[in-house]
């Protein structure tokens, strides 16, 4: 499967998990031109319970739809984090809402608060999710920053493509902050750890 | 009689074997003849009339006239009413439909049909009873009466179509008998006049299974209880409700507008198709 | 014509990311739906929500009936007026249109039926996969009568599979069902629309003048010329066994020969309507005979074996009834053993026996726990028995 690459959005329902997973697909897929397949799991809570969204992506055709090892994966509550981590490759990238997930399994994990941002930035919790997908665009090789901006300012409702804009870019400038401070090593992490 | 005669070969089917199913003194025969009259008064062509039924004795209806008729499954003739008439309003679409499978499994589809407003002429023919299955009690069978499966009495009230229609919504309710004939006509008359969904009830009656199993007498004689227990709207007006209380409304129970389902649904389209609506 | 040349312009010139269900709404539309008819239901939803804005658009009409039985009336009735239509729903709802499924049948109106197989029985799952229902697409309605079910296992079949099963309705006079599984309804993908242009059948009308026609009259195809209500045909439609005029009849000569076309119409017909796909089967030692969803994860795991020097092969049916016989015979004269993956406790895989002449040693792999057979599942299973 050398050329899957999977990713897991995950966290609870009304995180707007499964919009991003389409967004993300209608970037990589339509505007950045890859084949793409994307799913959702999902309980019957229009609000709560919890929520996943997956995409695959690959340069040829998708077989099995569903997220195996995974490349990325994004935990926008502290359970799915535990839920999901171990699924993750050993080169697989950890992304976390920090507002909500306190507890980092693994060195390999970008911490970002999307929703604290969305809530003091834009005074609406419902962007978090339009804030995350601005990190993915920036902190991984899948998906770039113009298909992103494209595919969500064709998926958001209409006279909201500012403040969506904005919470993208607010995404990617926290992706840069967070960059530039390294990823934890096992060492530094156990290090982290003591303190 | 010459004129009846000519209406007769006019809209029976004549390649269709006769004899008919119903028996001997059956209402249904007289309900059929009232709707013949009156779709000929309307003048519509036998080209445009759908004539859709349900199971049961009133089911097996449209098999003799000569119009685009459609015999559907137990209850659901309202449904499939509702595809043909949306699929093709340019269509008259009438349903004949007994007690039972107009209000008991057809009950549902009924009161939702009346809600929708669609513009469908409902005509349930009320002889209270299941007669073709033998006599079983049915949503209209009166509380106390003797059928086959209710051998030591009815426990149950029963439903009034028309009330009910009037309740649901229908545009035009009406309550005739097959005794009244020639008023059966006109109610069919304005029924099938009206934009929206009317209901013709006919308070018929099964000798066969229902009046044997309670000595209520041969056709003639429960005609004749018709006779004497119904009472037109207009005289009902005046009348005390313990008068009224063994009597059976007869006349337009309602004729009123409401918005039908076919015309909201024109805007619908206008509007899916960007056109803007005052 | 023109009107379908603009049609076509208008919307298929671009890439989309589409979900099952929204490829399937796509996939009746240009088939010439123009009757929706349907009751809400998880995970069917999303194509009476579509349905309910494209359809006026195009001057179709979209119904909210009070159920599901309801629902498949008005297909029936819309159907006989001319309108080429359309239910969807999913188990609970399949279950509630079967009598009038039936009724379509036997009347030889043509429909289409989408059902979404979620977890049964019963309420069962409402928003997870399973593939349940395959019998219930054969069988589901009582009494003898044919059947079509086609199942799609990608967007792009979700889509052109739907144009068939409408083709096929029109063609045959039967009710088409479309069975999806929650992966496949609710699973994006990319798909090109009218990329390739699949032909639209329309049903075949009666030539002769109306005192001539007769309804359900014999034809070397066995499927008699259809006039739609208001043509100036005026004839009559039952459910109960009509004589070639449909007139009721009881008499044995002529229910024995209705009940003969009804069932031939379907049988001398087989290449036509079986679609299925082939791969790799023609060295196979082992292969896989899988459906749906599960025909993907079937693939991957074919590759990995062969990655690994097993030789297995996978044929995709796409076509569940009428059963593939001969393609299945053929895999399983070809192959040692045959692996029948199902998220079910074995309905295809019932088939597969069925068929089986003692050529291939049948295994199956039977997953009830509402997730979806992964690749690791059917490539252990492929090791095990080779």
């Amino acid at each position: 499967m050398g050329n899957r690459y999977d990713i897991r959005l995950s966290g609870s329902g009304g995180q707007g998990l499964i919009l991003m997973g389409i967004i993300l697909a209608e970037a990589i897929g339509i505007y950045d031109g890859k084949f793409v397949a994307q799913t959702q799991s999902y309980g019957p809570e229009a609000r709560g319970g919890s929520s996943k969204a997956e995409v695959v992506v690959s340069d040829q055709e998708i077989d099995y739809p569903k997220a195996l090892r995974l490349d990325l994966l994004l935990a926008m509550n502290q359970k799915s984090c535990d839920d999901y981590y171990m699924d993750l490759k050993p080169t697989g990238v950890l992304l976390v809402d920090s507002t909500f997930v306190n507890q980092i399994p693994i060195p390999r994990a970008y911490q970002i608060p999307f929703t604290r941002i969305a809530r003091d930035r834009f005074k609406k919790e419902m962007v978090a999710n339009i804030i995350a997908l601005g990190a993915i665009s920036w902190l991984t090789p899948i998906v770039s920053v113009k298909a992103i901006e494209a595919a969500v300012l064709a998926r958001v409702p209409r006279g909201t493509e500012n403040l969506n804009r904005n919470a993208l870019r607010a995404g990617i400038s926290a992706a840069k902050k967070v960059e530039k401070t390294t990823l934890l090593t096992p060492s530094n992490f156990l290090e982290n750890e003591d303190t | 009689m010459a004129g009846v005669t000519e209406l007769i070969h006019k809209y029976l089917r004549h390649d269709k074997k006769f004899p008919h199913v119903w028996c001997p003194g059956c209402g249904i025969g007289i309900m059929l003849g009232a709707l013949i009259r009156a779709i000929d008064q309307c003048g519509f062509a036998k080209d445009e009339i759908v004539l859709v039924a349900g199971i049961g004795c009133t089911g097996r209806l449209p098999v003799y006239v000569d119009f685009n008729t459609l015999h559907t499954t137990h209850g659901r003739a309202l449904t499939f009413a509702t595809g043909v008439k949306l699929a093709n309003p340019k269509l008259k679409v009438i349903v004949v439909m007994g007690d039972g499978d107009a209000v008991a499994i057809g009950g549902n589809h009924f009161i939702h049909a009346a809600r929708r407003n669609i513009d469908l002429t409902a005509i349930i023919l009320n002889n209270s009873v299941y007669g073709m299955t033998g006599g079983q009690f049915s949503p209209t069978t009166p509380y106390g009466m003797r059928t086959t499966t209710t051998m030591f009495s009815n426990v149950e009230q029963a439903f009034k179509i028309s009330e009910l229609a009037v309740t649901a919504g229908a545009v035009f309710v009406a309550r005739g008998s097959v005794y009244h004939a020639k008023m059966l006509d006109g109610l069919l008359e304005k029924a099938f006049m009206k934009n929206g969904f009317s209901v013709v009830e006919v308070v018929s009656h099964c000798h066969t299974q229902y009046g044997r199993l309670n000595r209520m007498g041969t056709a003639v004689e429960m005609m004749q209880w018709q006779k004497e227990h119904a009472i037109t709207v207009e005289k009902a007006a005046g009348m005390a409700d313990e008068e009224l209380a063994d009597k059976f409304k007869i006349g337009v129970l309602i004729d009123r507008e409401l918005p039908v389902f076919q015309d909201e649904y024109d805007k619908v389209k206008a509007r899916a198709k960007g056109i803007s609506i005052p | 014509m023109k009107r379908r040349e603009e049609y076509v312009k208008k919307r298929f010139n671009k890439e989309k990311l589409l979900q099952g269900n929204e490829a399937v709404v796509e996939g009746a539309l240009y088939a010439g739906c123009r009757f929706f008819a349907g009751y809400p239901i998880t995970p069917a939803t999303e194509i009476s929500e579509v349905m309910s804005q494209r359809l006026p658009a195009v001057d179709g009409t979209f119904i909210q009936m009070e159920d599901e039985i309801a629902s498949m009336g008005a297909v029936i009735g819309a159907s006989l007026a001319g309108a080429k239509s359309m239910t969807a729903t999913s188990g609970p709802g399949f279950s509630l249109m079967q009598e009038n499924i039936g009724y379509a049948c036997i009347a030889e109106v043509p429909c289409v039926v989408v059902n979404v197989m979620r977890g049964g029985p019963s309420t069962g799952l409402p928003t997870s996969p399973a593939q349940g229902d395959i019998m219930q697409a054969r069988w589901g309605t009582h009494g003898d009568h044919p059947a079509i079910a086609l199942c799609p296992s990608t967007i792009r079949e979700c889509y052109e599979l739907t144009i068939k099963a409408f083709n096929f309705s029109e063609k045959y006079r039967n009710p088409v069902i479309l069975l999806l599984d929650e992966v496949v309804a609710h699973m994006r993908e990319k798909i090109t629309l009218g990329d390739d242009r699949i032909d639209i059948f329309n049903r075949v009308k009666p030539t002769v003048p109306p005192e001539w026609y007769i309804p359900y009259e014999d034809t070397p195809f066995g499927i008699p010329p259809m006039a739609n209500f208001g043509e100036g045909y005026r004839y009559h439609v039952t459910g109960l066994t009509h004589d070639v005029r449909g007139f009721p009849t009881s008499r044995p000569d002529e229910i024995d020969p209705f009940i003969r076309r009804i069932f031939r119409k379907i049988s001398q017909n087989f290449s036509d309507l079986q679609i299925g796909e082939s791969f790799m089967t023609e060295d196979a030692d082992v292969s896989v005979i899988a459906y749906g969803c599960v025909a993907r994860s079937a693939k991957r795991a074919v590759i990995d074996a062969r990655e690994r020097g097993i030789k297995a092969g996978l044929l995709k049916i796409n076509t569940i009834w009428p059963f593939m016989r001969i393609q299945v015979e053929k895999v399983l004269k070809t192959s040692h053993c045959v692996i029948v993956p199902e998220m079910n406790m074995g309905q295809i895989s019932r088939e597969v026996k069925r068929v089986n002449k003692g050529d291939a040693k049948v295994f199956t792999i039977n997953k009830v726990d509402s997730t979806i057979i992964t690749p690791t599942e059917i490539f252990n299973r492929i090791r095990e028995v080779c």
